[in-house]
């Protein structure tokens, strides 16, 4: 992968009344890269991407993207990019056709190529067969591929998703993942998206920033971040409690930790499925004999609530916020 | 049967057409030349919210029915003509003087016609706000704002096809007024036309003024207040119901600082051959003219600012 930056931001920050939104976050985003935001709710996630796609002016900080500076070429930047917002934004009284048309217009691409590329779209997506239909009739999960299909029908080197999977059901969630996934292989684009579901950000992300309250705690892609709170955990059980290999083990490749009780080992690696048949291996070949053996990787989850805490989040909210909330989730549930 | 052959050859060229694209590469094509103006989309915007309209005919039949209950029950109850020559010793002649130096006109009916077409021009573009604060709920708003469309544009756009609503309506309106009996001997292409110019005016004039205030806001419950609140005071205290003449002082200096006013006066000179006027008809326009260019240009101005937080 180039690690060409095609989003540079620094020191960028947000302040509504008294609430610092965003706290001077910090990060890069390289080209062709699926990058993620996660972080709980009112975490600063979609203040960002909406400073970043101009919706909201930052309060400090600089941040470029592509090259075009937020604040002063706006437009340009707008240009470039496509945004999947949170909130499922297609007009219900239009079809689907008529949705990614109007959003076409809006970027002032020319009908002669819109038509085309809206219906090449909509089949991506597997919705041609709905295109006409109003989106009233649409059910959650055509609304959320219909949303993608409007977030990339400017041809954008840079798709925002915000949330992207809030509420969908299993399937449809599976199936945005594969256009996401579609997107980043096959059409070299570069991805931002923000979640909560950390199996989201674990399966579809190259690299992930955690942001709380509105700081960015950490950057790595998921593997490092798991390994950052030690690594995968091997459990040996043998039939003989002597004699102790405990200094042989610590000797393998890749082993950070090993730890002995009675008839079990326990043993931290980087690399668990490596080190497992080493050890399996070592104790054989002193004679002992393997009754048992576990594997435990780490998962995010685990991470993530190692760098957040476990406290859960009251997220100030108002009514239009609320309402926009309730409107969404209504939609996605159809 | 000759003329089938070349249809046939066009579906095999589509055919293939299709074909090619299924086989080629994923990759989308380069994009395209995009049209920078600032102009671009607005017409899809005004588009947009025109077709909700006509989609939906029971919203404009609705909006229909207030006008028409105006002229058809309160028109035809105050029959002033009635009044008038119910007292004794009062002649056909003398009604028609008193008709016609009260009203302008042969009847309280035609000039409260004159005056419903602005009725349902005020109407109409106080909502036209409304779909501001819907678009700003449903997230259509933000969707709009991340996309190059100018910003201006946006707002444009909102009192374009409120204005297009609202003067359809008025057409619609005039088409029932002559029905039910409006003085048509004073109509011409001209004065229609030059009517329409006005109303037109003032339709675009008070369509950024509701569009302008609906900027910031996402509750429509405030907004609904708004229209309230300046709705009944921009009607009542103008000329479209009653006569300036029979007001208090103090009213008649309010009518004249209220642009309804001036579109009334203008719309009756030229529809009704009114003679009692407020104002000379080049007065009416410049009136006008100066209201609508002032409240555009404060829209798009406020729009650059507002829409943005």
């Amino acid at each position: 992968m180039s690690q060409k930056a095609i989003v540079k931001v620094e020191g960028l920050s947000k302040v509504f009344g008294n609430l610092k939104a965003v706290d001077g976050v910090s990060f890069e985003i390289y080209e062709g890269e699926i990058f993620g935001f996660l972080g709980p709710n009112g975490a600063g996630k979609t203040t960002t991407i909406n400073m970043l796609t101009t919706l909201l002016r930052a309060s400090g900080g600089s941040a470029e993207v592509d090259g075009l500076d937020i604040h002063k070429h706006a437009t340009e930047v707008r240009r470039t990019v496509g945004v999947v917002p949170q909130e499922y934004t297609a007009d219900e009284d239009l079809t689907g056709l008529q949705n990614i048309l109007l959003c076409a217009d809006l970027y002032g691409i020319p009908r002669s190529d819109s038509k085309l590329h809206a219906i090449e779209l909509l089949k991506m997506v597997e919705l041609d067969d709905a295109a006409h239909r109003k989106v009233s009739t649409y059910s959650g999960g055509m609304r959320r591929r219909l949303e993608l299909a409007c977030g990339l029908i400017n041809y954008p080197k840079l798709l925002f998703l915000d949330e992207p999977t809030l509420g969908l059901d299993v399937q449809t969630r599976t199936a945005v993942w594969k256009y996401i996934k579609m997107l980043k292989e096959e059409y070299r684009m570069t991805l931002f998206l923000t979640t909560h579901y950390l199996e989201e950000a674990d399966s579809l992300c190259d690299r992930i920033a955690i942001i709380d309250h509105g700081h960015v705690i950490r950057i790595g892609t998921p593997s490092e971040l798991k390994a950052s709170i030690g690594g995968d955990v091997i459990v040996v059980g043998v039939a003989e409690s002597e004699p102790d290999i405990s200094d042989e083990i610590r000797k393998l490749n890749l082993i950070k930790d090993v730890k002995k009780s009675d008839h079990e080992y326990r043993i931290k690696s980087e690399v668990g499925e490596e080190s497992s048949i080493q050890v399996i291996d070592l104790v054989r070949s002193k004679g002992l004999h393997v009754t048992k053996i576990s594997l435990t990787k780490p998962t995010l989850d685990e991470a993530y609530l190692e760098f957040t805490g476990h406290g859960i989040r009251e997220e100030e909210s108002n009514k239009m916020d609320a309402f926009k909330h309730r409107v969404t989730m209504m939609r996605a549930r159809r | 049967m000759t003329d089938d052959l070349p249809v046939r050859s066009t579906v095999t060229t589509q055919e293939q057409v299709i074909s090619e694209e299924m086989e080629r590469e994923r990759t989308f094509r380069a994009a395209p030349n995009l049209n920078k103006s600032p102009l671009h989309g607005l017409w899809a915007l005004t588009n947009r919210d025109l077709v909700k309209w006509y989609k939906n005919p029971i919203q404009l039949f609705i909006s229909l029915i207030q006008p028409v209950v105006w002229l058809g029950l309160f028109g035809k109850a105050f029959n002033f003509t009635a009044i008038f020559s119910s007292q004794p010793g009062v002649t056909q002649s003398v009604v028609d003087a008193l008709n016609l130096k009260t009203f302008g006109t042969t009847s309280y009916f035609s000039f409260l016609s004159a005056g419903m077409l602005a009725f349902i021009i005020l109407f109409t573009a106080a909502f036209a706000g409304m779909s501001v604060v819907w678009d700003r709920r449903f997230g259509f708003m933000n969707k709009a704002l991340s996309t190059p469309v100018g910003r201006g544009a946006i707002v444009t756009g909102k009192v374009f096809q409120s204005v297009i609503r609202s003067l359809i309506q008025a057409v619609i309106v005039l088409g029932i007024a002559v029905a039910l009996g409006m003085d048509t001997t004073d109509f011409g292409v001209l004065s229609i036309a030059g009517s329409f110019v006005i109303l037109f005016l003032m339709a675009f004039g008070l369509s950024s003024l509701f569009v302008m205030l609906a900027l910031r806001s996402s509750d429509w419950q405030t907004q609904m207040a708004m229209i309230n609140l300046l709705n009944l005071p921009l009607l009542f205290a103008s000329n479209a119901m009653l006569p300036v003449s029979i007001m208090p002082s103090w009213l008649q200096s309010v009518v004249k600082f209220n642009p309804v006013s001036y579109a009334n006066d203008g719309v009756r000179q030229m529809l009704l051959g009114s003679t009692t006027t407020l104002a000379p008809l080049w007065v009416d326009f410049s009136v006008l003219a100066a209201f609508a260019g002032l409240l555009s240009v404060l829209g798009i101005v406020l729009s650059w600012r507002f829409l943005t937080k």
